[in-house]
């Protein structure tokens, strides 16, 4: 561990789908507490960073590191050829990144208590009655302390995404990944999720949050990045992003942004 | 046209028999299809490459070939190569190594149904593969598996009359004896037919019962 780097670092990381160049060689460092806010018209590349991450997509090229270890695999050997992480690495490293999705993925045949709990039990191997009481304080948290027992059929939408919020932290990450959490949620919905959101940055968690609630970023973010064509165009201090944007793409997406 | 009562009476005990047999062969089959046909399920959802092709080939030949001629190749080749099953455990293999393939499909295709958000989240959580398949996608899978299990035990049924070629008694053959002796087709064809039908009805009823009672979320 290099005692200078950043809680997360992002070099160069591109991404391709075939043909289609989507990440064109992303850069971004995160520091531990910090509050990212990632903005950027659909098809930027901003959701295929973020999943990028965590490697719920294999970049094509690039590095990223959590505390100074290489997520993915590793240089090894004299040669510094690159090494992928086994099946069973790549798992325990997974779970150092809390995900929340934009449509809340809760497991569907648990209940709000069990869908929490699921993770610390059979991942990080806490005996049931523990997994299930850690659970618990997780779904406080998030404001959801009585409707433990219920299947995430029988929750709204907010509710889901808090429940998927509760899970992550259960998982006790270093970094916390929001991916539009509220854009499939009803209007009406969207607060009781940002407010939890930013509960948790205030709290010192560190967390990059794709989304496209301008208020939110312009209220919580420590850093505002516009993203544009699989590479970061833009990026400084919401006052500065929002205030006075430099680039004449930013201007124009925000103008855009503005009118809906 | 007449029919004659008189072998009726006689024959409705004797086709009683053979349904036991019947019974007994597909409940055997079922069973051992079932456990076979999980296995192989899971087998082809396996990271092995080889595994997968071995179950996606056994597949491929036990649809791409008749049931009969699978029953007629474990009751004559299986001695060839020194494995001696009287007929009723030979039915039972042919059978049971038939439906394993179906079920097999049945398990590979129910839990590919799952939504592909679920083994995300359940990665982004730290799980393992196997974990995944173990609590997240197979508790998932199940539900959606009963309705074309259920279909493929009522198949399998029906198929088991195929077994009168290789002599098992049951209720086919038993009709089919009860013909050579006496020359009554008609009489005992819509017996049988009858036999089989309620045997069916009974199960497609216990399915559907099965069905109802499937968790719902």
């Amino acid at each position: 561990m290099v005692s200078s780097f950043p809680r997360l670092r992002a070099e160069d990381v591109t991404k391709s789908f075939g043909e289609t160049v989507v990440l064109k060689g992303v850069d971004m460092d995160v520091s531990a507490g910090e509050t990212v806010v990632v903005i950027g018209a659909s098809g930027s590349g901003k959701t295929t960073f973020l999943r990028c991450l965590n490697r719920l997509e294999t970049p094509t090229g690039g590095t990223i590191w959590l505390d100074g270890e290489t997520i993915g695999g590793a240089f090894d050997g004299p040669s510094g050829a690159w090494r992928s992480a086994s099946e069973a690495r790549m798992a325990e490293q997974r779970r150092q990144f809390g995900f929340v999705f934009q449509r809340f993925n809760l497991f569907p045949h648990l209940t709000a208590r069990q869908n929490t709990a699921i993770g610390p039990e059979k991942v990080r191997g806490l005996k049931r009655a523990d997994a299930e009481a850690l659970a618990e304080r997780e779904l406080a948290r998030v404001q959801l302390a009585d409707h433990v027992d219920k299947r995430p059929s029988e929750l709204s939408g907010g509710q889901q995404q808090r429940v998927a919020i509760a899970r992550a932290l259960a998982m006790e990450p270093r970094i916390m990944l929001f991916d539009e959490p509220t854009s499939a949620l009803d209007p009406e919905l969207v607060q009781e999720v940002l407010d939890v959101m930013k509960a948790l940055a205030e709290a010192g968690m560190t967390m990059i949050v794709v989304t496209h609630e301008m208020a939110f970023a312009r209220d919580v973010a420590d850093r505002v990045v516009f993203m544009a064509d699989g590479v970061i165009a833009e990026e400084g201090p919401p006052e500065a992003i929002f205030g006075s944007p430099q680039k004449a793409a930013t201007q124009k997406f925000l103008r855009h942004i503005a009118r809906h | 046209m007449n029919i004659d009562w008189d072998i009726i009476a006689k024959a409705m005990p004797l086709l009683a028999e053979g349904a036991i047999v019947t019974v007994q062969v597909s409940f055997l089959s079922a069973i051992l299809g079932l456990v076979l046909g999980i296995a192989m399920g899971l087998a082809a959802l396996s990271e092995t490459r080889l595994l997968r092709w071995i179950v996606a080939a056994y597949v491929d030949f036990i649809r791409g070939t008749p049931l009969l001629i699978q029953i007629f190749l474990v009751f004559f080749a299986l001695p060839v190569i020194g494995i001696r099953l009287d007929e009723f455990w030979a039915g039972v293999l042919a059978l049971s190594i038939n439906a394993a393939a179906f079920v097999a499909e049945v398990v590979r295709g129910g839990v590919g149904a799952i939504e592909k958000g679920q083994t995300e989240a359940a990665r982004s959580i730290g799980m393992r593969n196997r974990q995944i398949l173990v609590w997240i996608l197979l508790p998932q899978a199940y539900r959606q598996m009963v309705p074309p299990l259920t279909n493929e035990l009522i198949s399998l049924v029906k198929n088991s009359s195929l077994l009168s070629v290789i002599s098992v008694y049951e209720l086919t053959r038993a009709g089919q004896a009860i013909i050579s002796i006496h020359f009554v087709p008609f009489e005992i064809y819509t017996l049988l037919a009858l036999y089989y039908y309620l045997l069916l009805k009974a199960l497609s009823i216990l399915s559907k019962k099965l069905e109802e009672r499937l968790p719902q979320w």
